[in-house]
């Protein structure tokens, strides 16, 4: 057991390293984009790609697969680094990030990229299309989980909320939801935006099992993640992830906090290589 | 109070009245019976609602069939965005609210989660214009101008039960995302006088007239043609062409008819001036470069009174007997 929970660590290590790689490659592409997120949420992606999910990377509108929705449709750039490490979509495809008549918007849209369950950018819409493919999976019999990825902004959304209440009402057991926490929006710090706390008190109001981790502790979330699969339990299950915008690249995590984190034109090749140094330690 | 003579009876602001007039013929519930029909073989069929079944007729396919029956509570974003999200999952959801929720409130999530991914939602929406005296909270007078606005969206509106109980299959035939005007409770049965079947997609002519043609939509049709039977007596001859697709438009029927030597061409829709069926037809006439005499029979782009029925289609032109007299002063 010892082996196994090691061993699924190094690889989703692996994956988190990779996906901070392949995300910074992109946003050297456009010489922008939302690297500061995508290095935060990372880890968490990994170990839904490199860990829970259950695919077909060759057919990724297979019936059997969980379903993971990418309601906060900026964070594309990190999603798409996960579809590459999930081999979704081929890593050299990265070089046409952003461009014009690319399968990769900088906003996530599911009419262009393989792997892309919902349209986002139009934030708080992915719980309450959740609750319905949760529905609807349990209605065919279907086992599958939907996973439904949201940003600490659509709390503010109250669609955000009239999902929660509803997927409680109806049992949902097949639905997970993942919060980033990084506490950054449009107008500055979440907390000043709109507070939300006590984030896990009002979730579990609403009905839910509530985990919250730190999102940049593989271990924790890997926790979580399993935790939330194995429950019985027939309730919809929330993971609520602190995470670090900029985690992994020092010069980034302490730069000053905005929506879209500043990175100078050298700074691309910089950060890649903060990356592989300590990769390169790490193993 | 010593008088002993009876009460006039009041008339009414009620959130529910019957668009019916005294002795109609009416059928009970044409949707909820049709969805409930069609839906004995089409296991895919599933019906959603927000807090409003009992008043869309959706409570019948909930009793009927209560595992494909899905309460969404008063949460229209939601209930539209789980349609969406049961659509995607392979099912064909009727989803059912009033107009003005559905679509003033819900708009976004009709937009984006729905059209932009042309997934097959049929939004089933009652109340729509002026079919209730409540006031504009309840009054969707603008409801086909936002639908029309959204790419992919087809839009129709059933003129009675007959309209109705035959637009229930071919809507959930086609591919896509539909809004229908739901009428509800007892509906006025009144096409199969004319020898007609709905075709979505397709404009029909009701009855052929040499001086008028009323191209009209929903419950207006039902007025065109009490109009027609009306100026008869005045040796006005009114044509009436029933459009009961919004979007897509059948414009070359229109076209073929409204081309038309010598007749005054009147569009008239259970809806605001703005972005109709009025507005659609007459871009339609001005780009084929086909220029009758035009006029507009429609609500006014303002906030409506609340009130009751005949009174509000009295005071907006809408009755039988204001639409008669408003097409007679046209002609002169």
């Amino acid at each position: 057991m010892q082996n196994n929970n090691s061993s699924v660590h190094a690889r989703v290590a692996e994956g988190a390293y990779r996906i901070r790689r392949f995300a910074l490659q992109m946003g050297e592409v456009q010489g922008q984009g939302y690297v500061g997120q995508a290095l935060g949420y990372a880890d968490v992606l990994a170990t839904a790609y490199c860990h829970a999910l259950n695919l077909r990377p060759e057919d990724p509108t297979w019936e059997g697969r969980d379903r993971f929705l990418l309601s906060h449709g900026h964070y594309a750039i990190a999603f798409y680094a996960a579809l590459i490490e999930a081999k979704i979509i081929p890593e050299e495809e990265l070089e046409t990030y952003g461009s014009d008549d690319s399968r990769l918007p900088m906003s996530g849209m599911a009419t262009y990229t393989p792997g892309m369950e919902m349209s986002g950018g139009s934030l708080g819409q992915g719980l309450p299309i959740a609750v319905g493919m949760a529905l609807g999976l349990r209605l065919k019999g279907n086992p599958a989980f939907v996973y439904n990825s949201m940003s600490d902004g659509e709390l503010d959304e109250g669609s955000t909320w009239e999902a929660a209440m509803s997927a409680a009402h109806h049992g949902l057991g097949n639905l997970i939801c993942l919060v980033d926490i990084n506490n950054q929006q449009a107008d500055g710090p979440s907390s000043k935006v709109m507070g939300f706390e006590p984030l896990a008190d009002k979730w579990a109001a609403f009905g839910w099992h509530v985990q919250r981790v730190d999102g940049n502790d593989l271990a924790a979330v890997i926790k979580a993640f399993d935790t939330a699969r194995h429950l019985t339990e027939a309730k919809p299950r929330v993971i609520l992830c602190d995470t670090l915008m900029g985690k992994g690249v020092p010069f980034l995590e302490t730069r000053e906090k905005n929506h879209f984190i500043r990175v100078d034109q050298a700074e691309w090749q910089q950060a890649l290589n903060v990356l592989d140094q300590a990769q390169g330690a790490a193993q | 109070m010593s008088t002993t003579a009876k009460k006039p009876r009041l008339t009414t602001s009620a959130m529910i009245a019957s668009i019916a007039s005294e002795g109609q013929r009416v059928q009970a519930a044409p949707f909820g019976k049709a969805l409930v029909e069609l839906a004995a073989n089409r296991p895919e069929i599933v019906g959603l609602t927000a807090d409003l079944a009992k008043y869309t007729d959706l409570h019948l396919f909930g009793q009927a069939y209560p595992d494909r029956f899905f309460q969404m509570g008063m949460a229209e974003q939601l209930l539209m965005a789980a349609a969406g999200g049961m659509a995607k999952e392979g099912f064909v959801p009727f989803a059912t609210t009033y107009a003005v929720f559905g679509t003033r409130r819900a708009y976004d999530f009709v937009h984006q989660v729905i059209a932009e991914e042309n997934l097959n939602v049929k939004l089933c929406c009652a109340l729509p214009g002026l079919t209730t005296g409540y006031g504009p909270s309840h009054q969707a007078t603008e409801d086909i101008a936002l639908m029309r606005g959204i790419p992919g969206m087809t839009i129709v509106d059933p003129c009675d039960a007959l309209d109705t109980e035959q637009a229930v299959a071919q809507i959930a035939d086609h591919n896509g995302p539909v809004y229908m005007r739901l009428l509800r409770g007892n509906v006025p049965l009144v096409l199969d006088e004319y020898g007609y079947s709905f075709e979505l997609g397709k404009a029909k002519m009701l009855r052929d007239g040499r001086d008028v043609l009323v191209i009209s939509s929903g419950i207006l049709t039902m007025r065109a043609l009490e109009v027609a039977k009306a100026l008869e007596a005045d040796k006005v001859d009114v044509g009436v062409l029933h459009v009961p697709t919004i979007k897509p438009l059948d414009v070359a029927t229109i076209l073929r008819e409204a081309g038309r030597a010598g007749r005054l061409v009147v569009v008239a829709e259970n809806h605001s001036t703005v972005g109709g069926l009025g507005e659609a037809v007459a871009t339609a006439l001005l780009t084929a470069g086909v220029t009758p005499q035009f006029r507009q029979i429609a609500l006014p782009d303002a906030f409506l009174d609340a009130g009751a029925l005949p009174t509000l289609h009295d005071r907006y032109g809408i009755s039988t007997e204001a639409m008669s007299a408003t097409i007679k002063g046209w002609l002169g």
